[in-house]
């Protein structure tokens, strides 16, 4: 069965990886800008990774015959230096006319400090003024739930049309007040953090299978790019339909993607 | 959709091994000399959280439990991790 894998950080994968996914039924995979696991020098930095988002890693899909996109912003753990910020910030609108780019993400919070809830305001702004999609990146474990509520509060307060919002990572504990809020959903499929396969369809099950999607998120960590093939497969030990699983692997995200007026298939 | 006879039979192992592996832990914890912190004081909470969840689901009284639930942005980060329980500081 066909699926979209709907975050992904491939620039960390290998070419093995490439070719796993796409005998799994990959189509596609969209990779939001993210950290590099370390912090990045200067902001020419953010430009050669933004040139490697938008040129290279889609030639290097396109071998396996999938198509790549990508969003683009300086994620939330560099934020904390607003000044350097806002140097990276300058360089998006650059790119923004790229064939590849699907918006401004995966933006967010970390550590939920006032700078970082600046610079996400400030990307906000951006993705409003382009009129983009945004890809949010809610903060790890015990930061999560405050920060999902931040986020959700700035985005109220900049007046954004929540369906053009997805906001990644959430858990039992925040999956409703963004679903309730209109937001789209995003789960992030990990071995020890965020969701694991059966606590996803769990969350499908408790909150339905509308404005939802999942994703491996697979990067540099622990991380596994077949996730959600793998939980397509656990969605059907659980007796979900063929329909139901290819709603929330497929229709679902292009649902959600086809509001950016690069992404086609 | 699936019986509670089918999810005992997909997901009772995997349970049973995981609440094993979570009692061999808190063992493994007491057989050491040292102190704990506030990440052993909140998995304690966790767990009595997860026996008695109220109105939550068991998933979102443990996760509730192990979340920092202070409402205001904190001024700067001194770190750029997380480590799965909150610290119980004054800001808490």
């Amino acid at each position: 069965m066909s699926y979209i894998e709907p975050h992904a950080h491939m620039v960390s994968r290998t070419t093995d990886d490439y070719q796993a996914m796409a005998i799994a039924g990959c189509e596609a995979i969209c990779e939001p800008a993210f950290w590099a696991g370390f912090d990045r020098s200067s902001a020419q930095g953010f430009h050669d990774y933004y040139r490697q988002l938008t040129d290279y890693e889609p030639k290097r899909a396109a071998k396996f015959g999938i198509k790549h996109f990508c969003w683009l912003c300086i994620n939330p753990k560099e934020a904390e230096d607003s000044g350097f910020a806002r140097e990276v910030m300058a360089i998006i609108p650059e790119f923004l006319d790229q064939p590849t780019v699907l918006g401004i993400g995966e933006i967010g919070l970390n550590k939920n400090t006032t700078s970082e809830l600046t610079i996400f305001e400030e990307h906000v702004a951006i993705a409003q003024k382009h009129d983009l999609p945004i890809l949010i990146h809610t903060p790890h474990l015990e930061d999560k739930l405050k920060g999902t509520r931040l986020i959700i509060d700035a985005l109220k307060n900049a007046k954004v049309d929540p369906s053009k919002v997805i906001i990644d990572h959430v858990e039992e504990h925040t999956a409703g007040m963004v679903l309730d809020q209109g937001f789209w959903a995003g789960m992030t499929l990990y071995p020890e953090s965020k969701c694991t396969l059966s606590r996803a369809v769990d969350i499908l099950e408790n909150f339905g299978m509308e404005n939802i999607w999942m994703n491996s998120a697979c990067d540099w960590g622990v991380s596994d790019p077949l996730a959600v093939a793998k939980c397509m497969q656990e969605m059907k030990k659980r007796q979900h339909s063929r329909e139901t699983i290819h709603q929330v692997v497929y229709e679902n995200p292009v649902k959600f993607l086809s509001q950016s007026p690069n992404f086609t298939l | 959709m699936p019986s509670k006879q089918d999810i005992l039979d997909l997901y009772f192992m995997d349970a049973r091994c995981k609440l094993i592996d979570i009692a061999a832990f808190l063992d493994r914890i007491d057989r050491f000399d040292g102190d704990t912190d506030y990440r052993f004081d909140g998995f304690h909470e966790a767990l009595d959280a997860m026996l008695k969840p109220g109105e939550q689901s068991r998933a979102q009284a443990v996760l509730n439990t192990l979340s920092d639930q202070s409402k205001e942005p904190i001024p700067k980060a001194i770190i750029q991790g997380a480590f799965g329980a909150p610290r119980k500081t004054a800001s808490n």
